[in-house]
């Protein structure tokens, strides 16, 4: 395994806004640094081959398979996962939206999917109907059929533009 | 009950169902709050791994461990150590917990690993090497039929059945069409995205506690008191939130909670194993393979006279659930249509992989294949389009089904297909398509699916199962709802609430529900078979019925009570008299009765019914099949919420979707070979057309609410849709799923080169 292949060393990052630091090894995955050791356990685990993007966070900006992704590449980084989507305007009009529309049915890929949402509206602020299919082609759901998704996506995007 | 609830809503008309309410675990779904098993971790946790099988089938010569590792770090269990029954109980008791010397599928688990570093696992796994004694293995339906190898019981058949309506020995000699056909379906991953888990803890006062994603509390209660040797009252079970489930964890969880639990067991710490995607797609099961061969004689006028139909499924290795699996099937096998006389033989035979298992639809959609591509070929060899043939076929209420069920539901089902066909522009698209094919690299084309889907269990099983619901007064003047019924993305919370609400007058928010913990929650049946809202939202409108009545008999509340009316009375009831619980128990409803001798009688308390048409594009340069609309008209009784039976439909459509187009299964001696997400391909948000999905509602007579089950339905339809709609387009008979761009290329070229010697023969 990777994660006993080096020493523990220390780490740092901004998540959600606030600086952390963990002693962990350097290959570790950040998705379980975040879910182990921060207790961050929204960013989900599908597929673990970077297939399925349950596990999607934000870092500085670019949405990042958290499974493929070793923590020491997080140093210095800002990281932004679920727990934190609350604070941003346009991620929580997302978590509405999604919850009206039908946008969440088990939940499990609810967390990526509002994720990669967000960052197709911070691309795109009025994407087209092919644009949001297209801009979520990586995040898996076995539940909705994606439509309520799309629609819950579309619906963000209007209020948004209200605003 | 029927009565009451209608002398209410003729007072005050149900606000609460049929409307949008808020998704009761939603806020926590979208903030990444809801706790899955696992995200959960104990102190001293123990991580489990399991050793399977590397043969499909033979004897454990030896097992051994290897010498220079660490053993003693490590927890290891065999068969050896359990400590009641060696076996999973389902409906028999045939899958071994452990393999004890000998296994029967690849993926047989044999020894149990667990340490606290779960990265030390794979050394582990990779320390132990098992010697076997091959045996030849059987892989298919046609190699089990055969019989060279028995590998179960005298003839490989874990369970047959036989339906007869009037003589069909007899119609064939009236016949002026006869109509043969054979159609084949393959196995299908469930792939919900959360992979299954469950964590153990045992401690010999309290007996053994299960944290776990899972469909059916009560199933794993049971095993675990078979396997663990423990009484009902020291074995805990419960339901964390579940990452989608789709049938794939109705069965399983009962064995991972075995192994879980021996291991804590032995080791007296919490032990959780969580499987990662490869074990999950490659061990636990998947729908059924199946083959139906058709037979069927009609009238020139088009009307079905009779007819024989054959249905296999592979069950794989041990039995679990395939006998009901296979029932269902079977009673499904004639569809939507009236059939005057009909032989429908049904077996399913034991193959060396895996055991197949539940998967939304469970057996109906396999043989509705079949029967929906039938009724193409049928329409074909009497030039009638494939709307006509149906609508000639169609059952009427007062009619009977193959078991001989009387239709008692006001259902026109010639109504529904002419809806659908308008709203799919059938007609005028099949025209069009006809012309512009013939010179097109693409080429269009629309297919009709017409069918049902039994809600509940089938037959006596409701009965059997005796569901018990409780709802009980808060100390803050709501109610709470307790059941076994699970959620796993299908709205179970948010529905019986809604049913609670409205049944007691309250508001949706003064209703809560338990989670799903059998040391507080009474037994109201597995969460499978399309029965959530038809039987158990019944029971809990009874049960809240019954809360209601308790306050005005104990003087407390007056009919046209408000909301803080209740809430007063609750808290005083509660302060005066203590607890304040109202229970209900399913009882069949007069005249429904079936015969699990002759398998006849009422299969269901209820259908619902649907005609999908599908409108596809095939390119006839990357052989690629796109889907350009999708038109889903369903009838499942009333809609107790919009947002979520149009999240059901579009959902097991997708699943259609994939099962038609995308999903295969690829086996290598028995075992999957591409057990990952990269080369097993579902539906992404890129493949999925505009699906438009439509209700009828007649309401039912059984259900909660006028409600019928809806989730399974949208399984059955789309891949004969899609299908028919290919070969309407192409003009090549297409009869197996999936059907992906290699199929549509040989078949294509096959069609040319049979075209060439034609005409080289007539020069």
């Amino acid at each position: 395994m990777n994660s006993s292949s080096a020493d523990k060393m220390e780490i740092s990052f901004w998540v959600n806004g606030e600086r952390r630091t963990v002693r962990v090894y350097p290959m570790e995955r950040l998705l379980d640094v975040l879910r182990r050791e921060l207790g961050l356990t929204g960013t989900k685990e599908g597929c673990g081959e970077g297939e399925c993007g349950a596990c999607s966070v934000f870092m500085d900006d670019s949405l990042v398979l958290s499974c493929l992704i070793p923590v020491a590449q997080a140093e210095g980084a800002q990281l932004l996962t679920i727990e934190g989507a609350s604070a941003e305007q346009r991620l929580r009009t997302l978590q509405e939206t999604f919850l009206e529309c039908g946008g969440a049915q088990c939940g499990i890929c609810t967390p990526g999917m509002i994720l990669a949402a967000g960052h197709l509206l911070a691309k795109n602020p009025m994407p087209t109907a092919e644009e949001i299919r297209e801009g979520l082609a990586g995040n898996l759901c076995r539940c909705t059929g994606y439509l309520q998704i799309f629609e819950a996506v579309a619906e963000a995007a209007r209020r948004a533009t209200r605003l | 009950m029927q009565d009451k609830l209608q002398e209410n809503e003729s007072l005050r008309a149900p606000t609460i169902v049929g409307s949008a309410q808020p998704r009761k675990e939603g806020r926590d779904k979208v903030c990444g709050r809801s706790q899955y098993v696992d995200d959960l971790r104990f102190p001293h946790m123990l991580y489990g791994a399991t050793v399977r099988s590397q043969i499909s089938r033979g004897k454990i010569a030896q097992v051994n461990f290897s010498p220079d590792f660490p053993w003693s770090e490590f927890v290891v269990v065999s068969a050896k150590d359990i400590p009641g029954q060696n076996s999973i109980p389902l409906i028999d008791n045939e899958q071994p917990c452990l393999a004890d010397g000998r296994v029967n599928h690849a993926e047989e688990p044999i020894l149990l690993i667990a340490h606290s570093d779960r990265h030390r696992l794979d050394h582990a796994l990779r320390s132990v090497s098992i010697e076997y004694e091959e045996l030849p293995a059987v892989f298919t339906i046609e190699e089990s039929e055969r019989q060279t190898q028995v590998i179960w019981g005298e003839t490989n058949v874990f369970k047959s059945y036989l339906i007869e309506k009037g003589d069909v020995d007899e119609i064939w000699q009236h016949a002026d069409y006869i109509v043969e056909g054979e159609y084949s379906t393959r196995a299908q991953e469930q792939l919900y995205i959360e992979t299954q888990g469950i964590i153990a803890a045992y401690d010999p006062a309290q007996g053994i506690t299960i944290w776990g994603s899972l469909q059916c509390p009560y199933y794993v209660h049971k095993a675990l008191m078979h396997v663990c040797n423990l009484p009902a009252d020291k074995v805990r079970v419960i339901q964390m939130e579940t990452g989608g489930a789709f049938g794939g964890k109705e069965d399983y969880p009962s064995m991972i909670a075995a192994h879980t639990a021996l291991l804590a067991m032995k080791s007296r710490r919490p032990v959780k194993i969580v499987y990662d995607r490869l074990e999950d797609m490659a061990a636990t099961t998947k729908r059924h393979p199946s083959r139906t061969r058709h037979r069927t004689a009609l009238s020139k006028e088009g009307k079905i006279l009779g007819g024989e139909i054959e249905f296999v499924i592979d069950g794989g290795a041990y039995a679990t659930l395939s006998s009901v699996v296979l029932s269902r099937g079977t009673i499904h096998a004639g569809g939507p249509y009236y059939w005057p006389s009909v032989r429908i033989a049904a077996k399913a035979v034991a193959t060396n992989v895996p055991p197949h298992g539940a998967f939304r639809g469970f057996g109906a959609p396999q043989s509705l294949f079949a029967l929906e591509r039938h009724m193409d070929r049928i329409a074909q060899a009497l030039h009638l389009s494939p709307a006509e043939i149906r609508r000639r076929n169609f059952l009427k209420p007062g009619q009977t089904t193959v078991t001989g069920q009387t239709i008692e539901e006001p259902i026109e089902l010639e109504t529904l297909l002419d809806r659908a066909l308008a709203l799919s522009e059938y007609e005028s698209k099949q025209r069009r398509y006809a012309d512009q094919n013939k010179d097109s690299r693409h080429a269009q084309g629309i297919g009709i699916a017409a069918f049902l889907h039994g809600a509940g269990f089938t037959g006596s099983g409701e009965r059997y199962l005796s569901s018990l619901v409780a709802v009980e007064g808060c100390p803050d003047g709501g109610v709470r709802i307790l059941v076994s019924s699970t959620e796993f993305g299908q709205g179970t919370n948010t529905v019986l609430c809604q049913i609670a609400a409205e049944t007691l007058g309250l508001a949706y928010e003064d209703l809560t529900i338990a989670r799903p913990d059998t040391s507080e929650v009474p037994n109201s049946g597995p969460t499978v078979a399309s029965r959530t809202v038809m039987v158990v939202g019944k029971l809990v409108a009874s049960a809240a019925e019954g809360l209601k009545q308790t306050l005005i008999n104990a003087a407390l509340l007056k009919p046209g009570y408000s909301r803080q009316d209740f809430r007063a009375a609750c808290q005083r009831f509660l302060a005066e008299r203590g607890p304040l619980r109202s229970i209900a128990q399913y009882q069949q409803p007069e005249g429904i009765h079936w015969d699990d001798q002759s398998y006849r009688g009422a299969a269901y308390a209820a259908f619902g019914w649907a005609v999908y048409v599908a409108d596809v594009d095939v390119d006839r340069t990357t052989y690629s099949v796109s889907i350009n609309d999708f038109v889903a008209l369903q009838e499942v009784g009333r809609v107790l919420h919009p947002v979520l039976a149009r999240g059901q439909i579009l959902g097991g459509v997708a699943q259609g979707i994939g099962f038609a187009l995308y999903e295969k299964v690829e086996w290598r001696n028995g075992r999957m070979a591409n057990s990952q997400m990269t080369n097993y391909i579902v539906p992404t948000s890129a493949d999925v057309p505009p699906i438009r999905v439509y209700f009828e509602e007649l309401g039912n007579a059984h259900g909660a609410f006028g409600a019928k089950g809806i989730g399974e339905l949208p399984m059955d339809g789309p891949a004969p849709a899609i299908v028919n709609a290919v070969v309407n387009a192409l003009g090549v008979p297409f009869d197996s799923v999936p059907l992906l761009p290699e199929n549509i290329f040989e078949a294509l070229e096959r069609a040319a080169s049979n075209r060439w010697l034609r005409s080289s023969e007539s020069r």
